[in-house]
C-alpha cells in the first residue's frame, strides 16, 4: 500500500501521522503555499485515493472535486460536518469516522465542565494562584448532585454522559429527533420544554443543517439566570453571539465550553468572566484516545484497500 | 429581631434567659455564607464569647450554670480546659464533618454527647474530589488558562491528558464520603480498590491492608478519610514513590494527611504526575512552589460552602440541638469506631 497516495489535511496527531507515513505515501496540505489546486497539480494529486481529515479541515467540495481518484474519507474525528456527505454519496466516496473510541474522553469532559462551572473550581485555582485566599472571601459554589440535567441528543455520547449524571443523583431528561425508546429518561419534543426544564443543559448533537444554532436566544432564556449551558458539540449548534449577550446580562447563570464557531477564536468578552469555563477543543484529547482514533483511521483506510469492509463506515 | 416596644423586648429577654444556652467561641463559616438565622430556634439560645467584652474563662464562668452545649467549628477547638469550665455541658456539636478540633476522649469521661456534620456534606466533597480527579487527568483549569491567555490561536493545540476509565483509583478511607467517591467513579468506568481501618464487610472493592500496598496497585489515590493520630502523614514519601510516576493524588481531607513537603519535591521531580488539593498543612497558606505547576488543582477548602450542603447542614446542627435538649436521640452522633 505504500503507493497509495493519502492527503492529510492538517496536523491533528503526530502518532497518525508517523503511521500514514509508514503505510502509505502520504501527502500533508498544509505544507501547501499556494491554492489547493496548484499544490495538488505538483503533488500529483491523481495518485491521491484518500483524505484524512479531522473537525478543522475536512473534506469539502472543492477538495473532492481536485481529487479526480479520491476513494474514502477516513475522518480522525467522530463529527462529520466538514465533510460533504452528499457530494461523496453522488461520486460513490467512501467515507469512514471514529466513533465509540472517543465517547468516554467526551462525557468525562462534560461532567467535568459541570464541575468546573458550578463548583467553580477553575476559578478558585486562579483565586489560590494569586494569592488571594489569605484575603477575601471567595463566596459559595452550587451543588451539582442531584440537580436536573437536560441532554439535547440521546446518542453515544448523550448517552455516556446521562449515566455519568445518574451516578451524581441527578435527573436525566433528553431532545432528540425522535424519542429513544430504551432509554429510561423523560423525554421533550421541544427542546424549549427541555431547556425549561432542567438546569444544566448539555449539547451532545451531530451538527447538521437543523441543528445549527439549535441553542438561540429562546432557549437561552428557557434555561435561565440558574441555568448552565455546556457544548462538547460544535460551536455552531449554539448563536455565539446571544450567548455572549446573555451571560453578561446575567440572563444564564454560567457556561462550560469546548467548541466555538470560529476556532481557535474565542469571544473576548468571555475572557474575564469567572461562571465560563473554556477549553480549547479538548474533547477526545487524551493520549490514549488520539492513538485508538487513529488506529481506527489506519485500519478503515488499510480495510478500504484490501478490499475488506469498513470497521466503521458512515457512507 | 426588628424593632418592638419595651415590653415585648422584655418578655423577649427574659423568655431568652430561661432558654439553655448553646455557646459558641467563633461564629461558623456558614453564619456568614448563608445566614445565622438558619441556625436559630426557639428551644435554646446562643451565647458568643466573641461578643463579649470579657475574656473566655471569665465568660464561661459567669454562664456555666446554663451552658447545656457547645456549638464547634474549626478552629474553635474544644479542649478539657474549656469542658472543665462547663460542668452543664452533654453535647459538643460540630459543623464539620472532621472531629480532629474536638478532645473525644474527654467528651467521653464527661459522658458528653458528641454530633458532626454527618452525612449532609457527603455529596459536595465528592463531587469536588471527581470534579478534581477530572482536572488534573483532563488538565481542565490549565487549558482553561491557555485559552484566556491568548494561547490556543498563538500557539496551537494545548497538550494530551489522560483518560479516566480503566484507571485503577484507590480510596483512602472507605467512609462515607468515600463511598460516594467511589460509586462516581465507577460511572466512569474507574477500577475502584480501598484502604481503611478495617476491611468493609458489604463491600465488593478489593481491601489493601495499608495505604503502601494500595498505591502501588493504583493509578490514582484519592484521600477522604479523617485526621487522627494514625493517619498524620500517613501518605509520605514511600506512599507517594509507590504512587509512581504516572500516579495522581487528590486530597478532600485534611491537609496533614500528607507530607506537604514532600509531596512538592515529589511534583517538582517529577516523581508523580499531579495532585488536586483541597486542603493543606498550613490553610491558608499554599506551598509557593504549585503555582508555576500546571499538573496541580488548587482548591481553598470549599469542598462543602455550596448554600445546598449548608441549609442541610443548618437543619441538622438546629435538629441535633433540639433533639438533645428533649432527651430524644441525636440526629447525626459520632460514635466510635472500635
Amino acid at each position: 500500500m505504500k503507493s497509495i497516495g493519502v492527503l492529510m489535511t492538517c496536523p491533528m496527531h503526530k502518532y497518525l501521522e508517523q503511521q500514514l507515513e509508514t503505510h502509505f505515501n502520504l501527502f500533508k496540505l498544509w505544507h501547501c503555499n499556494s491554492s489547493i489546486t496548484e499544490f495538488l497539480k505538483t503533488h500529483q494529486g491523481n495518485t491521491i485515493r484518500a483524505v484524512v481529515g479531522d473537525t478543522n479541515i475536512g473534506a469539502d467540495a472543492e477538495l473532492i472535486a481536485s481529487l479526480p481518484n479520491l476513494e474514502i474519507v477516513a475522518s480522525y474525528s467522530v463529527g462529520l460536518d466538514k465533510i460533504d456527505l452528499r457530494k461523496c454519496e453522488e461520486k460513490g466516496i467512501r467515507v469512514a469516522n471514529t466513533p465509540d473510541v472517543l465517547t468516554d474522553d467526551v462525557a468525562d469532559l462534560a461532567i467535568g465542565l459541570i464541575l468546573g462551572v458550578l463548583r467553580r473550581i477553575c476559578a478558585s485555582d486562579v483565586y489560590v494562584r494569586i494569592g488571594k485566599w489569605k484575603d477575601a472571601d471567595f463566596g459559595l459554589a452550587t451543588k451539582f448532585s442531584g440537580k436536573s440535567v437536560g441532554i439535547v441528543g440521546l446518542g453515544r455520547i448523550g448517552t455516556a454522559i446521562a449515566k455519568r449524571a445518574e451516578a451524581f443523583g441527578c435527573s436525566i431528561s433528553y431532545f432528540s429527533r425522535s424519542q429513544k425508546p430504551f432509554a429510561n429518561y423523560k423525554f421533550y419534543s421541544d427542546i424549549i420544554d427541555l431547556a425549561t426544564s432542567c438546569q444544566i443543559l448539555i449539547v451532545a448533537c451531530a451538527l447538521t443543517d437543523e441543528t445549527r444554532h439549535i441553542i438561540n436566544r429562546e432557549v437561552i432564556d428557557a434555561l435561565g439566570p440558574k441555568g448552565i449551558l455546556i457544548n462538547i458539540g460544535r460551536g455552531a449548534h449554539v448563536d455565539e453571539t446571544e450567548l455572549v449577550s446573555a451571560l453578561l446580562e446575567g440572563r444564564l447563570g454560567g457556561a462550560g465550553l469546548d467548541v466555538y464557531e470560529n476556532e481557535p477564536e474565542v469571544p473576548e468578552e468571555l475572557l474575564g468572566l469567572g461562571n465560563v469555563v473554556l477549553q480549547p477543543h479538548v474533547g477526545s484529547d487524551t493520549v490514549e484516545t488520539s492513538d485508538a482514533m487513529a488506529d481506527l483511521v489506519i485500519s478503515n483506510l488499510k480495510a478500504h484497500f484490501s478490499n475488506k469492509p469498513l470497521l466503521t463506515p458512515v457512507i | 429581631m426588628g424593632v418592638s416596644n419595651t415590653d415585648s423586648d422584655k418578655t423577649q429577654e427574659e423568655e431568652q434567659q430561661d432558654l439553655p444556652k448553646v455557646v459558641l467561641f467563633r461564629p461558623p463559616a456558614a453564619f456568614s455564607l448563608i445566614d445565622e438565622e438558619s441556625f436559630t430556634s426557639n428551644k435554646f439560645h446562643f451565647l458568643k464569647t466573641y461578643d463579649s467584652q470579657l475574656p473566655v474563662d471569665q465568660f464561661l464562668s459567669t454562664h456555666s450554670h446554663s451552658i447545656k452545649a457547645i456549638l464547634s467549628s474549626a478552629g474553635a477547638p474544644v479542649n478539657a480546659d474549656i469542658l472543665q469550665l462547663l460542668p452543664e455541658v452533654g453535647l459538643v456539636v460540630t459543623t464539620s464533618a472532621g472531629l480532629n478540633h474536638i478532645d473525644i476522649p474527654e467528651c467521653r469521661r464527661r459522658g458528653i454527647k458528641i454530633a458532626n456534620a454527618g452525612h449532609v456534606y457527603s455529596d459536595d466533597v465528592a463531587d469536588l474530589a471527581v470534579g478534581l480527579l477530572i482536572d488534573v487527568l483532563r488538565k481542565v483549569s490549565a487549558s482553561d488558562r491557555y485559552v484566556r491567555q491568548g494561547l490556543w490561536a498563538d500557539k496551537g493545540n494545548y497538550p494530551l491528558g489522560s483518560k479516566l476509565r480503566g484507571k485503577r483509583t484507590g480510596i483512602v478511607g472507605l467512609g462515607n464520603i468515600g463511598y460516594e467517591v467511589a460509586k462516581r467513579l465507577e460511572a466512569f468506568g474507574c477500577f475502584v480498590s480501598y484502604n481503611s481501618r478495617k476491611k468493609k464487610p458489604y463491600v465488593s472493592y478489593p481491601f489493601y491492608h495499608n495505604v503502601c500496598e494500595l498505591a502501588a496497585n493504583c493509578d490514582v489515590l484519592i484521600i477522604c478519610c479523617g485526621l487522627s493520630d494514625e493517619t498524620r502523614h500517613m501518605i509520605n514519601k514511600q506512599v507517594l514513590s509507590a504512587l509512581g510516576k504516572e500516579g495522581v493524588i487528590v486530597n478532600i481531607g485534611r491537609g496533614n494527611i500528607i507530607d506537604e513537603k514532600e509531596m512538592v519535591s515529589c511534583l517538582m521531580r517529577g516523581e508523580i504526575a499531579g495532585a488536586g488539593l483541597d486542603v493543606f498543612e498550613n490553610e491558608p497558606d499554599v506551598p509557593k512552589e504549585f503555582f508555576a505547576m500546571d499538573n496541580v488543582v488548587l482548591s481553598p477548602h470549599r469542598a462543602v460552602f455550596t448554600p445546598e450542603s449548608l441549609k442541610d447542614l443548618s437543619q441538622l446542627v438546629v435538629g441535633n440541638l433540639e433533639a438533645f435538649l428533649s432527651n430524644k436521640p441525636l440526629l447525626s452522633e459520632y460514635v466510635d469506631k472500635k
